[in-house]
């Protein structure tokens, strides 16, 4: 087997059988699972489907009825009850954990509703602001039939006005699809965020490994150190390739099997359930494109420290330029349109997030995207060939360095003359 | 196949650390490559492996040049030892022997067969930071000629290791040559060398100082040591003509002469001045050599 492969393959399996990249990939599936459940598990902590207990102390003997009726259109898990005691009774029912609160219904000196909400504890506001809520509804009732309105007037009157947004751009995304776009771009963007970060770490570590325990002299006298950088990015990035494949796998599974329950609630708004395949293949694209150019950028920083201490520091200034791509994506999010969004979205080292925004959020004509892909590969092409003979010269160096100037001691150490 | 070295050169910046250096290194022999701290044995041995580019001059060997693609033919024990602490022995070296182009099964017969060898058998499923220093050596040193390399580097093969390892490692390097490998041996250690080596070269700051067989080495040299015992003072020799240097120890005096023909001098000298326990002409040993001739230019 050639060489290359040979360290490719090493460098695979060395880090997947690692007891750090198993645990990391076990907590992260546990996580994924955990949110593509979250119905389920939020449902077996809920007193196991329990409904909450109201009791209602009606003083009027008339409100309990219309009370009631709104409550069970607001939230049918709030069950009331017409409780016939007094209300000392009530509140050491109360105490007893029987029922979890008391309200009692009365009118004002105008005849009008209104009410006192008793329980242990008013914590849970989601009960309370549903009481509060079906009982507003009845005293507009009652205000309203006061002043003799019609039943049909006072619908009109609560008719939710009819607002329409339309986009005057031809294939323009619609509001519901541009809500859809923002939830997936942005858990997109945190894949590729998090991924690059991680990787690239895990790639100047490794390079500075193999410098600082010194077996990198003999591993340069056995295969040229430009193989053995691509053959070393090439490994790690299967190895992401590998642990991305198990969350989206998982998460996939997961998410399909809950689809029902999951349709109400976040997942929802952001409508996952239908993900334009475009998005996916230029988020796969930019990933990729966006691991290389940081990995490059990685392998090179990480052959010029000669202690893994200093790893941190060398890498830290690439680090910083993900995070600024990340912040700004975040920012382009609410607002993707924007010239600045534009102009950074050419900038390779933002290009992997922020033209990816620009593809998922807007509708943009395909030579802009292919224009960000052409500048990206073009920077790692560059930065490949220019990292390639740093790292031949940083490998054979040693000594205090972890400033930028030994990026010039290494070049000269690789020129002939 | 013989290694060519023709006017090598090697600068880094303004700093010049190989100095058009020409050496002929024969084939399967021991080739002895002295120098003090900073000569620039390892730059030497960077650009004989490719390693660093030359400033100018050629080195090949069986008169091709030598690169990646010679790489399975050529073993390498560096001085700075270093291996994956985190790896386990086996793993470690067949991982670095594949590397070399060698097949994974014939690397696992041959590692078998050198840790038993070099009676560490038991270690082949341990990881390499929990061995001791020279056990780590040996295994360092299996890295390097598990290949079968016909040509073989190494750098500071014994440091650090007891007398009984650095008489194992011994045999062994002396095994490899008479299988047929050419060796290029550096060392601190005078005695391994004089003991191995039959040509030898001594660098000081990039250029070669002394260069030969070491027989020829010491006959050119041309200076003896003459070593006394006796039991009356012989400090009156410290000023004799032709004599060097003088060591004063316990039992007499160690001098170093201009030639033979002092020491007749010497003992007509002393003769019948008392009882004469001891009186010994010597060979320069290696150590004086090196001394003389690197010493003297630190001045």
């Amino acid at each position: 087997m050639n060489s290359f492969w040979i360290i490719l393959f090493h460098t695979y399996l060395n880090k997947l059988k690692s007891k750090s990249f198993i645990i990391t990939t076990i907590i992260t599936v546990v996580i994924v699972l955990a949110l593509t459940n979250i119905n389920t598990i939020i449902g077996l902590f809920d007193k196991n489907g329990e409904k909450d207990q109201v009791a209602v102390l009606d003083e009027t003997h008339q409100l309990y009825e219309p009370f009631k009726q709104q409550v069970n259109t607001i939230n049918k898990d709030i069950k009331l009850t017409l409780y016939k005691g007094n209300e000392k009774e009530a509140e050491k029912a109360v105490e007893k954990g029987d029922i979890k609160g008391i309200i009692q219904l009365r009118f004002n000196k105008e005849k009008l509703p209104e009410a006192t909400y008793k329980a242990m504890s008013i914590a849970d506001s989601a009960l309370h602001t549903d009481l509060q809520t079906s009982l507003q509804q009845v005293k507009t009732m009652l205000a309203a039939s006061q002043i003799h309105l019609e039943p049909a007037q006072l619908k009109k009157l609560y008719e939710p006005v009819s607002f329409e947004k339309f986009a005057l751009e031809k294939n323009a995304k619609t509001e519901e699809e541009l809500n859809q776009a923002r939830g997936l771009v942005y858990v997109l963007l945190f894949i590729i965020y998090f991924a690059v970060i991680m990787y690239a770490n895990m790639i100047a570590m490794e390079v500075a490994t193999e410098k600082s325990s010194r077996v990198m002299e003999i591993l340069i006298s056995s295969v040229s150190p430009i193989k053995q950088m691509f053959a070393k990015i090439l490994g790690i990035g299967l190895l992401s390739l590998t642990q991305l494949a198990a969350f989206l796998l998982v998460g996939y599974f997961s998410l399909t099997r809950n689809m029902e329950s999951l349709k109400e609630g976040f997942f929802g708004v952001y409508g996952f359930g239908d993900i334009p395949l475009a998005t996916i293949v230029y988020a796969v694209i930019f990933f990729i494109l966006g691991y290389f150019l940081y990995a490059t950028l990685a392998a090179f920083l990480g052959s010029l420290v000669s202690r893994i201490e200093d790893v941190q520091q060398m890498i830290t200034p690439m680090t910083m330029m993900v995070v600024a791509g990340f912040m700004i994506a975040m920012f382009g999010l609410g607002k993707p349109d924007a010239v600045f969004i534009t102009v950074t979205s050419y900038i390779p080292f933002f290009t992997p997030m922020i033209m990816f925004l620009r593809v998922g959020m807007l509708t943009i004509p395909a030579w802009e995207a292919l224009l960000g892909i052409a500048i990206l590969v073009a920077t790692i092409t560059v930065l490949a060939i220019f990292g390639a003979r740093v790292y031949r010269g940083g490998v054979l160096m040693y000594g205090k360095s972890n400033s930028f100037k030994d990026i010039k001691k290494a070049l000269q150490l690789t020129k002939n003359e | 196949m013989v290694l060519k070295l023709e006017h090598v050169t090697k600068r880094f910046g303004k700093f010049t650390a190989v100095d058009d250096l020409s050496l002929t290194i024969p084939e399967k022999e021991i080739f002895g490559f002295l120098g003090a701290n900073g000569a620039g044995k390892t730059t030497t041995f960077r650009m004989i492996l490719g390693l660093l580019d030359t400033n100018g001059g050629r080195i090949t060997w069986d008169g091709q040049a030598i690169d990646y693609s010679t790489s399975h033919l050529v073993g390498y024990l560096p001085e700075e030892r270093g291996l994956y602490p985190k790896l386990k022995v086996r793993d470690q070296i067949i991982y670095l022997a594949r590397l070399r182009g060698m097949q994974k099964n014939e690397a696992l017969i041959e590692l078998k067969s050198w840790l038993e060898r070099f009676k560490i058998s038991e270690y082949e499923n341990k990881k390499v930071e929990e061995l001791s220093k020279g056990n780590q050596q040996k295994i360092q040193f299996i890295a390097a000629v598990v290949h079968k390399p016909k040509l073989l580097i190494l750098d500071e093969a014994f440091s650090g290791l007891d007398p009984v390892n650095v008489e194992m490692l011994k045999e062994a390097v002396l095994a490899l040559k008479e299988n047929g490998a050419t060796i290029v041996f550096s060392s601190h250690r005078m005695e391994h060398v004089e003991e191995m080596c039959e040509h030898l070269c001594i660098l000081h700051k990039g250029s070669p100082v002394v260069h030969g067989s070491l027989k020829e080495i010491k006959r050119e040299f041309g200076k003896k040591n003459l070593v006394i015992h006796a039991d009356f003072s012989l400090d009156s020799l410290r000023n004799y003509p032709g004599v060097v240097k003088t060591k004063t120890t316990m039992e007499g005096i160690h001098l170093q002469i201009e030639g033979e023909y002092i020491a007749e001098k010497i003992l007509k000298e002393i003769v019948g001045k008392g009882f004469i326990r001891k009186f010994a002409l010597e060979e320069p040993s290696l150590n004086d050599i090196f001394i003389e001739k690197v010493g003297n230019s630190y001045e």
